[in-house]
């Protein structure tokens, strides 16, 4: 530990830095700028730059990193998060670009937001420190509920806001509770020296079961969730869709990576409790999640709703983490990895049918798309069987991989569960594939391509697939941080 | 040639596939083109299968041959491995054949996409090959699954009014079924290396290391505790008795059959229905034996409801194609009843069957297609006396329903002959319960042809129907000849398959073929 101010530390957080960096020069740029496009150009450079500085950490992080006296760490898990932060938000700002043109709303505060939101993620995943948690939590939250209500003309997007801050600050608040009798039980705000605490404690002790039930609400808001996830739908209709896409990959990633580290390292003595609280929770996700999605005419409440569903099978890998931590753990990661190129590529979709003359959010506006546009169309149909988990896509490995944690843990009524789910979700995905393929199209079908979607769905596309046929790269990386 | 013989099964399986990226670039308005370049590439697809048919040891017919083995994914243990023994290759041989005749067949039906259309048959093609070659479980499930998004497509595209449902209902299904054979599949996955470290035998031969390997499976299988094989049992009959499908999960496929275009239903009821029936053969009987045995009573009651049901609900239809569809059902209770005698008789007659239910209800789909392109109907009562108009037409449909009830002479005898002496030795009920199935279904058949083809030609709209093109005789007489050839000389086909079903059935029994000498010495000389 030692000291707690190590200059080498500064190293530690670069990308972060970067990021941070970045963030500032987009708002002083927008004052000076202008073309706003040139905006979306430079956060991208610097999400290279600050991925570039991620690559180089990569090679020194060997069994992690302590930084800040153990405040933070940059170990494999952190890493592999941090690489999926970057990717939903280089992914993002790509089809933001247009829609703000559309939307009359391009500022260079969107791009600068979307920064500091990841510059929080960055944070969160490294987080070993109740304290270093909650600030990059909320640092990730505020800046997501000013870009969730940055259509600022827009009556559903200022009330999707208002509905997150509201419900996301309660959590908090819950959250923070939760934390207080943490700490009041250890006298520190470390995760390890929490689970010591913890340990010494008799497992029926109300404060430590106070402390659970309060953190455990606080993280299933954060994660949507049931019964925890009535602001999601709503969120997501309203935000700007590029940025229901953000808070779907990346938001949600972050949310997870919290979620990991607190049940797996601080409340671990406890794990007899929340693998019964993390089953139940599952379950009802998976199913609540699924069957209100049969029901949406809303193609993006429909993927809110599928969104909430997926949040279930990856608290199932955080069940099976506890007892195979080889194979829930990088269940987790990949299942992370695999949906947000998934579902970045089907929001780029539903962004691109976004166009001055129409909204392009019910499904019957994807009416017959395979004819005017089969390229988007089959595009689609490769995220949507990805989302459903059909072979050979990435959905598929991601999904197998939380089965197969499941199988080895023994949790066999959970995977009978999980994948019946999985069976049932296909029927709303095929919905949009119905709609799509099967029906006549309308003249109103018609897409707003931008060179920024272009990349996006290509880069999704291709690790949709790539991940699909050879996930072995990914495996591999998602395991270094068993292999140190 | 080297190359080829080497990689035959992956350039078998690969090849419509490879054809269908090269569909994709043609222009869909040059539908001519698109035509006749799908039937070359289902049709020479047929002629690059031939060698595994002449190629294959015979002698060997129990072993797997034209192995070909790659890792996939290392991390997790997956190969690309690929193999046919004596049942895979009749099963391979039947969908290169019947392939050719479906795609032809769709020529004036599908004029509506045609691209898609022809894309999706060729990918479909390829899953069903990809099926029948996997050694690998987790490459059998990708195939598996895969296969099911062209078959929704060509339901739901292509199909009848309530095309939509029923593409649904089939997708839902069979997806239903599938995810719990993964669940089975990934239970195998983590047994294994346990039993392989208490097991010398199995680690020597295969390894400690996690794997997918399908003949691993089989050889741990007489190692497995009872308490596992019941469960894994239950998940794997889910998964192949939905794709079969075995009564009471029958209900999808009436609705799929009768929905989809005619070269679907070939396909579904020719090649797709045979995959659940493969599963059972391949996977459940030699990985699961004791569970096998346990559930004999539940398979064969349900085989024999089937059986009876099936014909019963066929009798009573009044739309042609809904009936042949609930002949599957029965025809595919006979195919079960066969396997689940658990000797080498029932179990060859199984196979074969298989392989003849393929021919007769492919051409039977065949045969009611024909009709409703001509008419935009099928419903038996529009119909009668069409063997005035339509001669040669009512002769190919005389030999089909000959071929599906079981006339000697024809194919249809054969298999059921054997299935029913296999039942025979097990239990003589099983037997007297699957006779009746084959009088009702003579009954079924023989009706439906009376009404359609015998008779008066009263009906003014069928006074004028053109009889049998070159085109449509094409996709049908190879399936004539190949029934009489069943039906006349069957011994190459129960030559190819004796030695996998007696190695099946020493899996299940172990103590079965002691005593019988001959028997016994050859089944001695493949281990």
């Amino acid at each position: 530990m030692g000291q707690f101010f190590n200059p080498q530390d500064l190293g530690a957080i670069a990308p972060e830095l970067e990021l941070m960096l970045f963030g500032m020069i987009l708002l002083i740029a927008d004052l000076l700028v202008e073309n706003k496009k040139w905006l979306g150009l430079i956060s991208l450079g610097g999400i290279a730059w600050s991925g570039f500085f991620l690559y180089r950490l990569h090679d020194s992080i060997g069994s992690g990193i302590y930084a800040y006296g153990g405040l933070l760490t940059i170990d494999h898990l952190a890493w592999t998060f941090k690489l999926i932060f970057l990717i939903g938000a280089a992914l993002t700002v790509l089809i933001s670009m247009r829609y703000l043109d559309i939307e009359h709303e391009q500022h260079g505060e969107y791009y600068a937001l979307i920064m500091f939101a990841t510059m929080g993620m960055m944070f969160m995943s490294g987080a070993m420190d109740l304290i270093t948690l909650y600030i990059s939590l909320e640092t990730m939250a505020i800046a997501t509920y000013v870009l969730v209500g940055f259509l600022r003309s827009n009556q559903r997007s200022n009330e999707a806001s208002l509905k997150y801050f509201l419900l996301g600050a309660f959590s908090s608040g819950i959250l923070l509770y939760g934390m207080s009798l943490l700490y009041g039980i250890a006298g520190s705000t470390r995760f390890i020296d929490i689970a010591d605490a913890l340990d010494q404690r008799s497992l029926n002790d109300p404060i430590s079961l106070l402390a659970l039930v309060a953190v455990s609400t606080g993280l299933f808001f954060k994660i949507a969730a049931v019964p925890f996830h009535q602001w999601t739908p709503d969120a997501y209709e309203g935000a700007p869709t590029p940025i229901t896409g953000y808070m779907s990959v990346a938001v949600k990633a972050a949310s997870f990576v919290m979620l990991v580290r607190v049940f797996m390292i601080a409340l671990s003595p406890l794990h007899q409790y929340w693998t019964i609280i993390l089953s139940a929770v599952a379950v009802l996700t998976m199913t609540v999640g699924n069957i209100a999605a049969m029901t949406q005419t809303n193609v993006k409440r429909l993927l809110a709703y599928s969104s909430i569903s997926h949040a279930g099978y990856i608290l199932l890998g955080v069940i099976a983490a506890y007892n195979a931590t080889v194979t829930g753990l990088t269940a987790i990661q990949i299942y992370l990895l695999a949906y947000t190129f998934t579902n970045i590529g089907i929001w780029a979709v539903v962004v691109a049918l976004r166009s001055r003359e129409m909204i392009g959010e019910q499904i019957y506006e994807m009416n017959g798309l395979a004819y005017k546009h089969p390229t988007v169309a089959i595009l689609m149909l490769i995220f949507l069987l990805s989302l459903a988990g059909i072979p050979p896509t990435a959905g598929f490995i991601a999904k197998y991989y939380i089965f197969a944690g499941l199988i080895e843990t023994k949790h066999n009524t959970l995977a009978v569960i999980a994948v019946l789910n999985a069976a049932v979700s296909v029927y709303y995905y095929l919905r949009i594939v119905v709609a799509m393929f099967m029906k006549e199209s309308t003249d109103k079908t018609q897409l707003s391509m931008s060179p920024g979607i272009l990349v996006a769905m290509s880069v999704a596309l291709v690790f949709t697939l790539w991940i699909g046929f050879y996930p072995d790269p990914f495996i591999n990386l998602a395991r270094e941080l068993f292999s140190s | 040639m080297d190359f080829f013989r080497q990689h035959i099964l992956t350039i078998v399986a690969f090849w419509p596939l490879a054809g269908m990226f090269v569909l994709l670039l043609m222009n869909k308005e040059n539908k001519a083109l698109i035509r006749w370049w799908a039937n070359l590439v289902v049709f020479s697809g047929f002629l690059v299968s031939l060698p595994l048919w002449f190629w294959f040891d015979v002698s060997k017919s129990d072993q797997m041959q034209f192995v070909e083995r790659h890792i996939w994914i290392a991390t997790l243990g997956v190969d690309y491995h690929v193999g046919i023994d004596g049942i895979t290759l009749l099963l391979i041989m039947l969908t290169t054949f019947l392939g050719p005749l479906a795609v032809l067949s769709s020529w004036t039906a599908i004029e509506n996409r045609t691209k898609e259309y022809y894309a999706f048959m060729l990918m479909l093609q390829t899953g069903m090959l990809g099926v029948f070659i996997s050694l690998d479980f987790f490459m059998f499930y990708v195939f598996w699954e895969v296969m099911l998004v062209p078959m929704y497509f060509l339901i739901g595209v292509w199909g009848g009014p309530r095309r939509l449902y029923a593409a649904i209902k089939f997708f839902l299904y069979t997806l239903v079924g599938s995810v719990l054979l993964l669940l089975g599949i990934l239970a195998l996955y983590f047994t294994y290396p346990t039993l392989a470290m208490q097991n010398p035998e199995l680690a020597a031969q295969f390894g400690t290391m996690p794997t997918f390997n399908i003949l691993a499976f089989q050889a741990m299988g007489k190692y497995l505790s009872q308490d596992f094989q019941w469960w894994v049992f239950l998940a794997f009959f889910v998964g192949f008795a939905i794709k079969v499908p075995m009564f009471p999960f029958h209900t999808w496929l009436p609705d799929a059959h009768v929905e989809a275009p005619t070269a679907g239903s070939v396909i579904l009821a020719g090649v797709l229905l045979k995959m659940g029936t493969y599963g059972f053969l391949r996977f459940s009987l030699p990985i699961l034996p004791w569970a096998t045995k346990h559930f004999v009573p539940m398979m064969v009651t349900l085989a024999i409801i089937a059986i009876i049901y099936g014909a019963l609900v066929a009798m009573m239809q009044p739309d042609m194609k809904k009936l042949v569809a609930y002949s599957s059902v029965s025809h595919m209770g006979f195919v079960m009843l066969g396997m689940f005698a658990l000797n080498p008789n029932g179990l060859n007659g199984s196979i074969l069957q298989q392989i003849n239910h393929g021919i007769s209800t492919g051409a039977l789909f065949l045969i009611v297609g024909i009709i409703y392109e001509r008419r935009h109907t099928r419903e038996i009562a529009q119909f009668g006396g069409l063997s005035t108009v339509m001669p040669i037409y009512a002769t190919v449909f005389l030999i089909m329903t000959m071929s599906s009830i079981g006339l000697p002479l024809l194919n249809g005898f054969i298999g059921e002959f054997t299935i029913m002496m296999g039942a025979l030795q097990s239990n003589i009920w099983w037997a007297v319960a699957g006779g009746a199935g084959i009088v009702l279904g003579a009954a079924y058949m023989l009706w439906l042809y009376q009404r359609t083809m015998f008779g008066k030609n009263e009906n003014p709209a069928n006074q004028k129907l053109l009889d049998l093109n070159l085109r449509e005789l094409a996709t049908l007489v190879p399936l004539i000849i190949v029934a009489f050839w069943i039906g006349l000389y069957p011994a190459p086909f129960f030559k190819v398959l004796d030695k996998p079903v007696n190695k099946l059935v020493e899996a299940i029994s172990p103590d079965y073929f002691k005593g019988e000498v001959p028997k016994a010495a050859s089944a001695g000389e493949t281990r």
